[in-house]
């Protein structure tokens, strides 16, 4: 691979203009990037906390640290952050905006204006979903789902939490539409679609649902608001509207979203595993098609949440058959990592690790979706600790893990520094113990029977649900020694451009960090992303 | 700094297909954003048949029929301007924008006595009128002034997006050579104009 083509005396992004109105009015994506970053590892931490407090609350039956409102009140924000302030932007906003541009030999990315637009309506929003905790009747209590028609009647902040919801979506479509441009039109020269790496192809999976399933959702909360300000009674039966109406339209985009959440956190698996086993992607065509079609496929399921709404017996039919074709693509994706790595020379360092473990902990999410998935069985476990223990594998195991492993991979190109490894696997390793022992148990409760979103339980579910609690715990010690560990890397040892010895244009054509147009002329692109063909180690590699 | 300006025009050119293919992607989210409420409209017009002619007849046709005139032709002098800007003739792309505006103006003020009517009559939500109707010609209602309302919102976006440009256009930065912006603002006049063709027979044509 050719080798970089900027000098070594350099100034980069950080060292090129100081002062805070260097950084709130700036264009550059990568300094666009870590503004996403700060806010939302912000926003994660408060969501994280509040699950915390809400495992507290379930360690006992009864009343333990809170009652039931604010029990709802709780599990309410938990979720509206996680989902709308941390998952949906987080891999796109954060490494999207740094990585793709300099991945497909980009300067910036097509709207560098709209960029900056799009995080200044993430913060309004940001700021007006925590707002609801300060007046009022404190937060919305409806679930981060907002069903009518209880979210039309009760006293709570939801008119605050949907517009909140409603400018964040505004923001994520402004992302996901300064992606599909800048990959149509800014590719380097001789980068055809077919030599793109695969964390922009499942960017652009994902922005294209950003943009054509988000807008529903708008439309959906702005009826809420009309409803509860103007008393419509759009989703008021006793006015003659159908509250079932209102979760078709909430899953059309719903539903999509959980792929904005999961697609991106593939693409990056599909970046490190051929990194550390230094080995071409297997099936790489197909991974491009596969996210395509997961997309596509994804437009079509929303019907699987309302198994017990009241839908025909056809449409429950038919909605459970598309579940199961999105396992399909998903699975090749799994079965290409792992042939990946068949036979590669494969080097355990702790991003490979996080994706090891997104593909471990996935694979549980995907297959206990098939359970949720399937009619028979979804009666059974439908609104239980079963659900949320699957989510939360295909939703934290897939997209929180690979959220760390990304950070884990670009810190040095961020930063241009290297973090303890040691001390990050130690912290990975409590990490997935904790993971484990927090959401596993919600798998067996589920089957057991005790249902989602009670701050009360019968006395059968004590014991699972205390070993649940004590592994919220032992999540909790791995994210603070991650959290250490990398606050402490920025002190750490500088890196040469290339430390984990990539060959995609992001790592072989830029400095770490960079400089604020990446690159000092546009690279010509020649080959393959994932060429590892005539490869050799450099004592410049960690 | 001044390297740094030379990079960037080294590396950057101006691209006004891709502003152009932000705008498409940015329409496609509007038609979706009505989108929603078209599916209500059908669900409920589905379910409430006769409610929605009886709805319909409470509304004019002849000014749902006028205003369909000033917005089609508002599409015509908007499609002219940008071909004004193509010659070179820029007061007479600005020209062609202000009679652009002025039917928009006309169409808001027509829509506002026909709302005010409906106030009088006591047909908005909540209103005296209002309650006394059935369910299905109350959301009849409902969809009018929220799909109507929010039509008539993105009138107004289009404009001051619009008036924007005839400055633009005024101060020379919108001229013959880099008219991108136009051509994008009068591509989102053309998609207010299709809701509004679609917005029109559904209320006040179909019986």
């Amino acid at each position: 691979m050719a080798a970089i083509s900027v000098p070594k005396e350099y100034v980069n992004f950080f060292d090129i203009k100081k002062g805070i109105a260097s950084w709130i009015f700036t264009h550059d994506h990568k300094r666009i990037a870590l503004l996403y970053f700060y806010s939302i590892v912000s926003f994660f931490l408060v969501a994280f906390c509040l699950g915390l407090l809400m495992r507290l609350e379930l360690i006992a039956p009864g009343r333990t640290i809170m009652g039931p409102q604010m029990y709802n009140q709780v599990f309410t924000l938990h979720g509206v952050i996680m989902i709308f302030l941390f998952i949906i932007p987080g891999i796109p906003a954060i490494f999207g905006n740094f990585i793709l541009p300099m991945t497909i030999g980009a300067p910036d990315v097509a709207f560098p204006k709209v960029n900056l637009i799009s995080f200044y309506l993430y913060l309004i929003g940001g700021a007006l979903a925590l707002s609801t905790l300060l007046y009022g009747d404190g937060p919305a209590d409806t679930g981060w789902t907002f069903y009518a028609p209880y979210s039309v009647k009760t006293g709570t902040n939801v008119t605050v939490a949907v517009l909140a919801a409603f400018i964040l979506g505004f923001s994520s479509i402004l992302t996901g539409l300064n992606f599909i441009v800048t990959m149509h039109q800014m590719r380097a020269p001789g980068m055809g679609w077919m030599k793109m790496p695969l964390f922009p192809w499942a960017l652009y999976a994902t922005a294209w649902i950003q943009v054509l399933a988000t807008p529903v959702i708008g439309i959906t909360l702005l009826m809420i608001i009309a409803e509860r300000t103007l008393g419509v009674g759009l989703f008021d039966p006793a006015l003659g509207g159908d509250p079932v109406l209102y979760q078709h339209l909430f899953w059309i985009y719903s539903h999509p979203a959980v792929y904005i959440m999961v697609l991106p956190a593939m693409g990056i698996v599909s970046e490190i595993i051929p990194v550390f086993a230094k080995k071409s992607i297997f099936g790489y065509k197909v991974i491009v098609y596969s996210s395509l079609a997961i997309a596509f496929i994804g437009y079509f399921v929303w019907g699987h949440h309302m198994f017990t709404s009241g839908m025909s017996a056809e449409a429950r039919i038919i909605f459970s058959v598309l579940t199961f074709f999105v396992a399909i693509p998903s699975a090749i994706k799994v079965f290409n990592w792992i042939s990946t790595l068949y036979k590669g020379s494969i080097d355990i360092k702790t991003p490979l690790l996080y994706a090891l473990a997104f593909i471990f902990l996935f694979t549980i999410g995907g297959l206990t979706g098939l359970v949720v998935g399937a009619l028979a069985t979804d009666i059974h476990v439908h609104d239980t600790y079963f659900v949320v223990g699957h989510f939360h594998f295909v939703m934290f195991g897939g997209a929180g893990f690979a959220f760390l492993g990304a950070l884990h991979f670009w810190y040095p190109k961020i930063w241009g520094r290297m973090y303890n490894m040691k001390r990050a696997n130690i912290g990975f390793a409590i990490f997935i113990v904790g993971f484990l022992i927090l959401y596993f148990p919600m798998l067996v409760l589920g089957i057991m029977g005790m249902p989602r979103r009670y701050y009360d339980y019968l006395p059968q579910f004590t014991v699972p649900n205390e070993i649940s609690t004590v592994g919220s715990w032992i999540l909790a010690i791995g994210l603070i020694v991650i959290i250490y560990n990398l606050i402490a890397g920025r002190k750490g040892p500088k890196v040469s451009h290339n430390p984990w010895g990539s060959v995609t244009l992001d790592w072989t054509h830029t400095q770490s960090p960079p400089t604020t147009f990446n690159f000092e002329e546009i690279p010509e692109v020649t080959r393959g992303p994932y060429d590892y063909s005539d490869y050799q180690a450099s004592d410049e590699q960690i | 700094m001044s390297s740094e300006a030379g990079t960037h025009d080294q590396l950057f050119h101006r691209d006004d297909y891709a502003k152009k293919m932000g705008m498409w992607l940015f329409l496609f989210t509007e038609v979706l954003l009505f989108g929603g409420l078209f599916i209500v409209y059908a669900v409920y017009r589905f379910k409430n048949h006769e409610a929605f002619h009886e709805g319909s007849e409470e509304l004019s046709t002849l000014i749902g029929t006028i205003n369909t005139v000033f917005l089609l032709t508002s599409s015509l002098t908007v499609a002219l301007a940008i071909t004004a800007i193509q010659k070179g003739r820029s007061k007479r792309a600005i020209n062609l924008i202000m009679v652009t505006l002025v039917l928009a103006f006309a169409f808001l003020v027509n829509k506002y006595f026909e709302w005010n009517v409906k106030f009088e009559h006591g047909l908005f939500p909540g209103m005296e009128h209002y309650k006394m109707l059935s369910n299905g010609e109350a959301q009849f209602f409902n969809l009018y002034f929220l799909m109507t309302g929010l039509h008539g919102i993105h009138v107004i976006v289009g404009g001051i997006l619009l008036l924007i440009i005839a400055e633009g256009i005024k101060r020379g930065n919108i001229n013959q050579g880099n008219y991108i912006y136009l051509e994008n603002a009068g591509l989102y006049w053309h998609l207010v104009d299709v809701i509004w063709i679609y917005l029109f027979p559904l209320f006040y044509l179909i019986t």
